[in-house]
Formats: C-alpha cells, sequence, structure tokens
C-alpha cells in the first residue's frame, strides 16, 4: 500500500506545527546517539569555594575533541536577569574546537562572560550563558551540605538548576563559520554542537552544586544522587529570535519535516507490524503521560493544550487497549487515520512521534539528511517563464492566495530587528513605530503581492525581464522555486496576521530541539527544559535510547 | 576576525537600509562574501559605494546589450549585475559583452563569477587594466592583489570562453603514453581470462 506524503496545507499550518512535540529526530537525542562512543573527560575544575572559576569538560574520539569552557563568576541578585537586555550572567560558556592552550583560555575569560559584546573566534563553535535557578540551587546546596537529598518534589516541579538564555552558533560574534566544520561526519545533522553545548553545561551544574556543599561542610557532605541528576534538565528561556529563522531557512526547515512526514509514510505502510514494536509503541504512550502531567504552566493557552492533550491521549490508550487489533493489516496507517479523525491536532502530533519510536531503522537514515546546503537553492532560474511560476503559485500557495490583505487584520503585525539588541520583534503595524522597516517575514503577503502582479505580464515572459521590473518581489521569486522542489519549505499561513500565535513558530523549532514541557509566559516567550531524563555522560555507552519515557 | 555570516548579514542589511530590495540586499549580502573568500576586498567597496551612493549620477541597466554606454552617468554596479546573472543564458551567444562606466566594478564582479558557474563555462572579465579570469565561481585569477577600492571602471569587457583544453594535442598524447605505463600487457591466457566475459560473443 502506497501511503502519500501528508499535505503540506494541512502539516505547514501554525496550528500544528504548534503542535508538534519531540521524537527520535529530535536533535537532543540524535546528538546522543552520535556521541555515546565518545570519550567524555573532566579536563579542568578549578572553582573556589562558592563555585566560582573555569572549568571544561570535553568529548573526545580518535584526534578530534569538543571542550566545553565555562566561566562562572559572581553576580549581584540585582543583576541577574534572564530577559535579553541583561548583560551579566551567572555562568558563561563556549564550545572549542580542540583542546585550548592556557592563552586561549586567558583570552576567552576576558571574551565569553561579555556574550554577544565580546569578540569570539574560529576556534570557537557555540556560546552561551545560563542562570541560576537561585530556589532550586540553594535548596539544592543546603541539603547536600547537611549530608542529606533535595526535596524531589521542587526539583521535578522546576526541573534544573540552570537556565540558559541564548545559545549561538554558525558564526555570530566571530565563532566558527559553518562551512568550516560541516564535512565532519559526527556533526551531520542540525545543531549537534549547540546541544553537545547544553549537555555538557548540564553536567558542569550537577559538578558546580557538588563541589559548593562540598566546601560548605566538608565532613557531612554528600554528592546529588546521580538518579536526581539523570532527571534534572537546563531550562531555557526563548523568545521571538527564533522565530524568523524558520522563515529564514526554507529548504532546512523543508528537511526537517520532510524527515518527520516521510518516516510516518513508512511506519504507515508498515503491512504487519512486529509484537515488540506494537508494544514499544504502546509502552512509550504510556509511560509519557507522567511527561504530560509533571509539566507545568501557568499559561492559559498551554494548560488548555495540555487539558485536550490529556483528554485525547486518555481516550487513546483505553481505544488501543480494548478495541484495536495491532494483527490486522497496516496497523499503524489505521492508528493515523483514527486519531486524526478523532481528536485534537496537539494529540495527533504525539501520537505521530510516539509512532516514531519503535522504528530506528525507519527514522535514523533521515537524521542524517536533516541539514541544508541552502547556497545550492540559492540562484534564481530566471530562464524559465512567468506561466511556471504561477502555476507554481497556484499549486504550493493556493490558500495563501485566498488571504484578503485589503484587511486590517491580516496586515495587522510587522516583524522588525530591535537596535539595541538585534533580535526579531513582532508588533501592530497601526500603533507602532517602524513598519517602515519591516524584516521580509511576510511571505503569504508578498507572496499574493507576485501573483497579482505577474497576472499583467504575459505568460511566455521569460522571469529574468520580470525581474528586471520587479526587483522589490526578487525574495518570494526566489522562495516560490525553492517551495516547487521542497514541499515543506513553507509556513502556510500568514505571519503578520491579527491571529498569529509567534509561539507556534517556537514551539516548532523546540520540539525538533527535543525540548519537554513547553511553559509559555506570553504569546511571545517561553520556558522549556532540555534533557530532563537523559543519561549522564558515564552513562551513555550503553543506555535507554527511550529514556525520555523513563 | 568577522565571520563569513557576519560579513553577509551587515551586507544585507545594510544594502537594503541604502535603498535596494530585500531580494537585491540577499544577492549583495552573499556576494560580498563570495569575494572576502576570494580575497578581494568586498567590505571595503560596499561600504564605500553605499556612504556615497547619493552622490553618484547612477544609471540603472535593465537589458544589456553587446555594447552598453550610460547616459553621461555610471552604471549602478548591483542592478547591471543582477540582470547580467538573470540574463546570462541569453548573453551566453554573445562572443564580447562591453560596458563604459561601471560604479565600484568589484561589486559587480561576483555576479559574473556565479554567472560563471550557472552557464559552466570560464569568463575573462576586464575592469580597465585588471583581469579577472572567473572559473566557474570556483576561484578567480586576477593581476589585481591590491585591497583598494575601485570607484569606477571605466572600460568593462566581458568574454564568455569556449570550454578549450589549456594544452596541444601532442602534451597529452605524450603524458597520456606515460599513463600506459601503469597497464599490464596481456598474453594469451590473461586474454581468455582477465576480462571476466565468455570466450565468444556469439553465445
Amino acid at each position: 500500500m502506497n501511503i502519500p506524503l501528508r499535505n503540506p496545507k494541512v502539516v505547514m499550518k501554525l496550528s500544528r506545527l504548534g503542535s508538534f512535540h519531540q521524537s527520535r529526530l529530535s536533535f537532543l537525542r540524535s546528538f546522543l546517539k552520535e556521541f555515546k562512543d565518545w570519550d567524555y573527560k573532566r579536563d579542568l575544575f578549578e572553582l573556589n569555594k562558592n563555585g566560582y572559576g573555569t572549568a571544561i569538560f570535553s568529548f573526545k574520539k580518535k584526534n578530534r575533541v569538543y571542550s566545553l569552557i565555562c566561566f562562572a563568576n559572581e553576580l549581584d541578585e540585582n543583576e541577574r536577569s534572564d530577559r535579553v537586555i541583561a548583560t551579566k550572567w551567572d555562568t558563561a560558556f563556549t564550545l572549542f574546537d580542540g583542546v585550548p592552550t592556557k592563552l586561549d583560555i586567558d583570552r576567552l575569560k576576558n571574551e565569553v562572560p561579555k556574550q554577544e559584546i565580546g569578540r569570539l573566534s574560529y576556534k570557537e563553535l557555540t556560546l552561551s550563558r545560563a542562570n541560576k535557578s537561585v530556589r532550586v540551587f540553594n535548596h539544592v546546596v543546603e541539603s547536600l551540605s547537611n549530608g542529606v537529598q533535595p526535596n524531589k518534589e521542587l526539583l521535578a516541579k522546576v526541573g534544573y538548576l540552570y537556565r540558559t538564555t541564548a545559545v549561538y552558533g554558525s558564526g555570530k560574534f566571530g565563532l566558527a563559520d559553518r562551512f568550516r566544520i560541516k564535512n565532519r561526519e559526527e556533526i551531520y545533522g542540525p545543531f549537534r554542537l549547540e546541544m553537545m553545548l547544553v549537555y555538557l553545561v548540564r553536567q558542569f551544574t550537577f559538578d558546580q552544586v557538588n563541589h559548593v556543599a562540598k566546601n560548605r561542610n566538608p565532613n557531612k557532605a554528600v554528592n546529588l544522587d546521580p538518579e536526581i541528576c539523570k532527571s534534572l534538565g537546563i531550562g531555557n528561556s526563548t523568545g521571538l529570535g527564533m522565530a524568523p529563522f524558520i522563515v529564514n531557512h526554507p529548504t532546512l526547515l523543508n528537511n526537517w519535516i520532510y524527515a518527520r512526514e516521510a518516516s510516518l509514510k513508512q511506519i504507515r505502510e508498515i503491512k504487519n507490524a512486529a509484537i515488540i514494536d506494537s508494544n514499544l509503541f504502546k509502552d512509550c504512550l504510556k509511560k509519557s503521560i507522567k511527561n504530560i502531567t509533571s509539566w507545568n504552566t501557568e499559561s492559559e493557552y498551554q494548560i488548555k493544550k495540555i487539558k485536550s492533550l490529556l483528554r485525547d491521549l486518555n481516550k487513546f490508550i483505553l481505544f488501543l487497549d480494548n478495541e484495536f487489533d495491532f494483527n490486522q493489516e497496516y496497523p499503524f496507517n489505521r492508528i493515523y487515520e483514527y486519531v486524526e479523525e478523532k481528536y485534537e491536532e496537539e494529540c495527533v502530533e504525539y501520537v505521530v512521534s510516539m509512532m516514531l519510536e519503535p522504528y530506528d531503522n525507519i527514522v535514523s537514515p533521515f537524521i542524517k539528511k536533516m541539514s541544508s546546503e541552502e547556497d545550492k537553492y540559492f540562484n534564481i532560474p530566471t530562464q524559465r517563464k512567468v506561466i511556471e511560476l504561477k502555476t507554481i503559485l497556484e499549486d504550493k500557495y493556493s490558500e495563501i492566495l485566498n488571504i484578503d490583505f485589503t484587511k486590517k487584520e491580516s496586515n495587522f503585525n510587522f516583524w522588525f530587528i530591535s537596535k539595541n539588541k538585534e533580535e526579531p520583534r513582532l508588533a501592530n503595524r497601526f500603533d507602532e513605530n517602524g513598519s517602515d522597516l519591516e524584516q521580509p517575514l511576510a511571505i503569504a503577503r508578498d507572496i499574493k503581492k507576485l501573483y497579482e502582479t505577474l497576472s499583467i505580464y504575459k505568460d511566455s515572459s521569460t522571469i529574468a525581464l520580470f525581474l528586471s521590473n520587479n526587483s522589490d518581489l526578487r525574495h518570494v521569486v526566489r522562495r516560490a522555486f525553492i517551495a516547487e522542489k521542497f514541499p515543506y519549505s513553507e509556513i502556510q499561513d500568514n505571519t503578520i496576521g491579527k491571529e498569529i500565535v509567534p509561539i507556534d513558530m517556537l514551539r516548532l523549532k523546540l520540539s525538533f530541539f527535543g525540548a519537554l514541557k513547553f511553559d509559555p509566559r506570553s504569546d511571545k516567550w517561553l520556558r522549556i527544559c532540555m534533557f530532563q531524563g537523559a543519561p549522564l555522560p558515564e552513562q551513555l555507552k550503553n543506555y535507554d535510547e527511550h529514556w525520555v519515557y523513563s | 576576525m568577522k565571520s563569513l555570516s557576519e560579513i553577509d548579514t551587515v551586507s544585507k542589511r545594510s544594502s537594503k537600509a541604502a535603498g535596494y530590495s530585500w531580494g537585491i540586499a540577499e544577492e549583495i549580502g552573499k556576494n560580498i562574501r563570495l569575494l572576502e573568500i576570494f580575497s578581494l576586498p568586498g567590505i571595503k567597496n560596499l561600504n564605500d559605494f553605499l556612504n556615497k551612493k547619493k552622490n553618484i549620477k547612477l544609471e540603472n541597466l535593465n537589458l544589456i546589450a553587446e555594447d552598453n554606454i550610460p547616459n553621461n552617468s555610471q552604471y549602478c554596479p548591483v542592478i547591471t549585475g543582477v540582470n547580467f546573472l538573470d540574463q546570462i543564458k541569453t548573453l551566453e551567444a554573445l562572443s564580447k559583452i562591453k560596458f563604459k562606466n561601471i560604479a565600484y566594478p568589484l561589486l559587480f564582479l561576483p555576479f559574473v563569477s556565479r554567472a560563471s558557474e550557472i552557464v559552466g563555462k570560464r569568463i575573462l572579465l576586464k575592469l580597465d587594466e585588471y583581469e579577472f579570469l572567473l572559473n566557474f565561481n570556483n576561484n578567480i585569477n586576477s593581476n589585481f592583489s591590491k585591497k583598494e577600492i575601485i570607484e569606477i571602471a571605466k572600460n568593462v569587457s566581458i568574454k564568455i570562453l569556449e570550454n578549450e583544453d589549456s594544452f596541444n594535442d601532442q602534451e597529452w598524447r605524450e603524458l597520456y603514453k606515460l599513463s600506459e605505463e601503469t597497464f599490464v600487457e596481456e598474453n594469451d591466457s590473461l586474454k581468455q581470462s582477465g576480462a571476466g566475459a565468455g570466450l565468444t560473443d556469439n553465445d
């Protein structure tokens, strides 16, 4: 049976993309799988009794070494802020390519804590900073120094000792450009080095908290129980900075979504599911309920989504246990059709993620194809004809062409780059200044304008001729030809409409990172947790790939 | 040192700020990155051009012909370059294309380099006394080695070179003969067993 790929006009709607969950394809899980055979080492740990100083952690295999350099500095209470306006943090990190010399460390000690206003070099791969969850960190130090383990309920509620507020890579602030490292097999797959940084930062937080507790009470202090460490991740506060990324990298977006869609298609095409696979699917699904029930948020928007997800999943589990026969042909296709018909998008996409769990043989080959050589698709095929471009627009953007942009609500917002932080922002076009400096992220509006402008040209005219008179539409002409080749490259929604929920864009990206427990703090930023439940570095050589649900 | 990613982004944004559309600004970002990869002074020339742009009488050349002469002004290197790139499939048929007065011609160069990759042919670009052999957008051979700003090229010519060998038949034969010394002379036994095929071609 040939199951078609899901329709991009359904999958690429923002509400659907904002319902995505982590899966086997997620970058933090594929990072762990890739680096499980590497040698982990703590190379340097020079912290004072309060936990301030320098530490280095590394992964090594053959001649390749990646070193996380950590700088922990004292911070006044009133200087600690997760907001993007912060200029100081409890800790700052960089992932160094190789083994740093003393000169490198001295140079980086001066630059890394400055973050955006510091200068990095081609030797550094990623950059980040993190702040303590002071309440949790202090509680853990207090408990350990008194020889007892901390309150698990408190830890479970927060989920981490530290949260990062940004992770940078790919040439930002002088960091190495991707072209320098893109041919390394171990980093095929997007954001692998960003994931490595976050994972090693997590280990730093455990070592630091143990160190501080030990110094506070050397005779009585105990180390944090490894099982508790495992249950903790790294928090992350994320704002709109991430949202334009998925618009600005259409072929990359396509490759992420395509990997998921092609995996789903192949799983739906399995005629007879092995018992071991169907049991694993059910097992992961049932265990995952624990993650959902421990998902804390004060956001009404998210609470509603969690409630709906939990309600649908409980119904679905009952259906699986009491009514569904896995011995029938194409069982996963039946399941997919059932959930699509009965449940909300949040649940549908959750079940899709679960369906990927038993099938490493199907999913893994796609992981190495999730990067993109974007420059290959940059040139516009200008010898092609206007009629061809019109056909592409009618085929790939049919729903977008139906949006009426003369209505105020369709044209309500604009995206801009803030001058003080050089970060993307979204604002009301009619109330705020700055729409004349709008970023080219209103793709739906500009595609519609392109279509209307094309209508006055002869079908046989070349794109070269069209562009010589319409340079303002060049960016969307380029995108349309990309969309022709890459079905999942374009969000099928209006990104400047009144009803846009920007965190849908963030959630899509974060789900591919492998984030858990989305906690929107407004419609424009949210907190998440990464690596919660993940194996510790010493456990990597032999770990359960389904750790997310254990 | 600035990363190529920073060079691309800042070039793109500054070009948009100077009045180009986002689509054109994207092209400029990629081009300046390319110039800097080839060790040509991209940022230096772009910065000077964008700063002085308002004071130069620039003409946009939309449809490129064999001979292109502006009317008492200078051709904009960006718009001329974009249109050269877009029209390269048509221009390929011309043996030589000439331009008078292109402002900041180093900003025009990367468009021609990218065109070389699109048509799969080397292109010889002359900017007054400087020559640039553009090799499929992979590298550039040139007698220009200065890190300087060129404000105008009065005479620009472009020759799209046919794909021809850079050596003569005699040189090739000599080298081929030497390469044959890695082959094994077959005796009868090897002729029958070495190829792996059957003994008759008529079966």
